[in-house]
């Protein structure tokens, strides 16, 4: 199919580049926990036989400060227990929340990130992409006025009650455009064929919402409005932010099925024409227009994203319980470490007595600190992959990429790290004239 | 005998604050010469540990002065005074303070870690400190394998593995049985041999006093007898 010069993929191919593209994402964010889990797991063991084993039979030597301070951590089992408890507990929470908010920040802007548009025009202050608020054919026609613009695809977003076949209704975002043109399509299509939207009743639903919606598969039907519905096409991983199902069908049905006038719609999608510079016809549009605004759909995302979770307090209380998590990890470290030097304090003061330096101590407690937070992160990671995994078809999915990864792990460090000052701070006020008197 | 390693002159030290403070030392005038050995003797609280942490740069004397190989401590800052202890001394102390965890040549690596020596040349010098000590064939138990006396045995070996000029010991034979008392002083005797290393024993046990080059006893801080001492013992380690 050739747009504005350029070869586009036909709907069928952007289906499958994106279906790729999703498994390869999750593949890879699978593939780094698990590579970060061995990893882990394989330094583990060679640490572990490095620091148990004699000065006198090894070839390698491990450095003393680093034998000391796994030897004076793993000297009391059930403390190193506890502090491990703490770290997973405090991590996993954090690795949750921290998924969670991924992925809640990609699901926000899904639909958007999958609509073939150059500008959205949408009613005035339309906040995120389930705003409910409608605009008239009019605008339309405004915009279609303007020269630049080749087409102003109506696209209809609105909540409606799927009457489920057992009985009882449940809230759907139904999502109708032009299937004749490009505009928002299902993708990820497991089952059916995009034409079959075309057939009378049709629409397509993504299998993670197959029980809310009480149906099986393909060909099953309910109602919408009193109106037949039959799924003919069905979609792996189109899931909303608010976990409310989609319905996608042309926009005609899905007038019919919300009660919406013809002549209103919730978008335009605005192709521009070959050579147009966008930023100048969306500053045109935006004149042009009364009650509507055009956006990039980068502005609209951004807007969605913010609305979500900032404004309505979904990111906030993400947050909140990560830094939760941190605040719990950060006390039971403090504490165990805390205790565990109170009860090394004879042999801290031996130290001191014997010449070594403030710093050698604060190495010695800092490598406690740091070991724990390797041995608790690489815990957490495999809880973590398992929460992804398990998680993966679910209306909410815990994401995890490498990046996402690799910055928990340095906050875990950091976690640990900072709980050690507690025992640092008391090792400062440590008297080495006290191993003369014990 | 040599010069002094270490003198104190007029030492007063002052412990506790406000209605509970006491003066441990009242103006005590000690110096150790290379390859002797002391004894320093005297009553409980009569301010034998305080004088050895004061000479010991643990504690700064409140007043008067001490001076390590000629360097002088009053005034300095902790990790000053942690310098000259690393570069200067060695500890004995009576419950050997040895640390559980590690095993023997562990124990005594890590006073040459503390010091900064790399491993390959710290492991071969705690292997032969080890060995001046008689326990070649123990460098790889941990202290609860080994007999009291074979645990003050690396204490001693942790003390002298750098090779300090002071070996300063607190009633190292007090937790011993006196066979091992006699060889762990007859241990810390041939340490004193060597010139260039003063060796200062408290204990309040008349049985070490053959070994002593002198004896000073303390009472109630003051240093109220210096004598030289009757080395009779046949120093040998073995």
């Amino acid at each position: 199919m050739k747009w504005r010069g350029l070869v586009v993929p036909s709907a069928v191919q952007l289906r499958e580049l994106f279906w790729r593209a999703g498994k390869s994402a999750a593949s890879s964010c699978k593939r780094a926990l698990g590579v970060l889990a061995s990893g882990l797991a394989v330094l583990g063991s060679w640490l572990a036989a490095r620091l148990w084993s004699t000065s006198e039979s090894s070839l390698i030597v491990t450095p003393l400060v680093l034998k000391l301070a796994a030897r004076n951590l793993f000297h009391d089992p059930l403390r190193l227990i506890a502090t491990i408890v703490g770290i997973v507990f405090s991590m996993v929470l954090v690795t949750v929340q921290m998924g969670l908010f991924l992925s809640f920040a990609r699901t926000v802007t899904t639909m958007i990130d999958h609509t073939p548009a150059e500008l959205w025009i949408m009613p005035l202050a339309t906040k995120c992409f389930e705003d409910p608020s409608l605009l008239d054919e009019r605008d339309r026609f405004r915009a279609l006025s303007l020269e630049g613009v080749v087409e102003a695809v109506p696209m209809l977003v609105s909540f409606a009650q799927w009457r489920v076949p057992s009985g009882g209704t449940t809230p759907v975002l139904v999502v109708g455009t032009d299937l004749r043109k490009p505009g928002l399509l299902p993708w990820n299509i497991v089952a059916g064929d995009l034409d079959a939207l075309s057939i009378p009743d049709a629409v397509a639903v993504d299998q993670t919402y197959f029980g809310r919606l009480g149906i099986s598969g393909l060909g099953d039907s309910a109602e919408i409005r009193d109106q037949k519905a039959q799924v003919r096409l069905v979609t792996v991983g189109i899931r909303s932010f608010t976990t409310t199902p989609f319905v996608f069908t042309s926009l005609d049905r899905a007038r019919s099925y919300t009660g919406t006038p013809p002549n209103k719609a919730t978008y335009l999608l605005v192709r521009a024409a070959s050579g147009t510079d966008v930023g100048r016809l969306q500053v045109r549009l935006n004149k042009t227009l009364d009650k509507a605004e055009a956006l990039t759909p980068g502005e609209f995302s951004s807007r969605s994203r913010s609305f979500w979770l900032f404004s309505t307090g979904a990111g906030a209380a993400l947050f909140a319980g990560a830094l939760l998590g941190m605040i719990v990890g950060i006390v039971i470290v403090a504490q165990t470490l805390y205790s565990s030097t109170k009860d090394h304090l004879n042999e801290f003061a031996t130290l001191r007595a014997i010449g070594s330096s403030s710093r050698y101590i604060h190495v010695v407690i800092l490598i406690q600190a740091i070991l724990s937070a390797i041995i608790g992160f690489g815990i957490a990671a495999a809880i973590g992959k398992l929460i992804v995994e398990v998680t993966a078809t679910s209306a909410l999915p815990v994401l995890m990429t490498p990046w996402l990864t690799a910055i928990l792990f340095f906050l875990t460090i950091a976690m640990c790290i900072l709980s050690a000052t507690s025992a640092v701070m008391q090792i400062v006020r440590i008297d080495p004239a006290t191993a003369f008197t014990r | 005998m040599t010069m002094p390693v270490l003198e104190a002159v007029d030492v007063v030290k002052f412990l506790g604050a406000g209605a509970g403070k006491v003066q441990a030392l009242k103006g005590v005038t000690l110096s150790l010469a290379g390859g002797e050995l002391v004894l320093l003797m005297g009553p409980s609280g009569s301010g034998k540990t305080t004088l050895l942490s004061v000479l010991g740069c643990i504690l700064s004397p409140s007043e008067g002065s001490v001076r390590v190989c000629g360097h002088a401590t009053t005034g300095l800052p902790p990790e000053e005074l942690s310098k000259l202890r690393r570069d200067y001394i060695g500890f004995v102390f009576q419950s050997y303070h040895l640390f559980p965890t590690l095993a023997a040549i562990d124990n005594v690596w890590l006073a040459l870690d503390v010091r900064g020596e790399r491993a390959r040349r710290a492991i071969p010098k705690a292997r032969e400190a080890l060995a001046i000590v008689g326990l070649s064939h123990k460098v790889n138990a941990f202290p609860l394998q080994l007999s009291s006396g074979e645990q003050q045995r690396v204490a001693i070996a942790r003390a002298i593995v750098a090779n300090p000029s002071i070996v300063l010991a607190d009633e190292p034979t007090a937790a011993l049985d006196s066979d091992n008392g006699y060889a762990i002083m007859s241990i810390l005797a041939e340490i004193a041999k060597n010139l260039g290393r003063g060796v200062l024993v408290v204990t309040h046990d008349s049985r070490l006093l053959p070994f002593a080059n002198r004896v000073v006893r303390i009472e109630d801080g003051h240093l109220v007898e210096a004598r030289n001492g009757a080395r009779t013992v046949n120093l040998s380690t073995g």
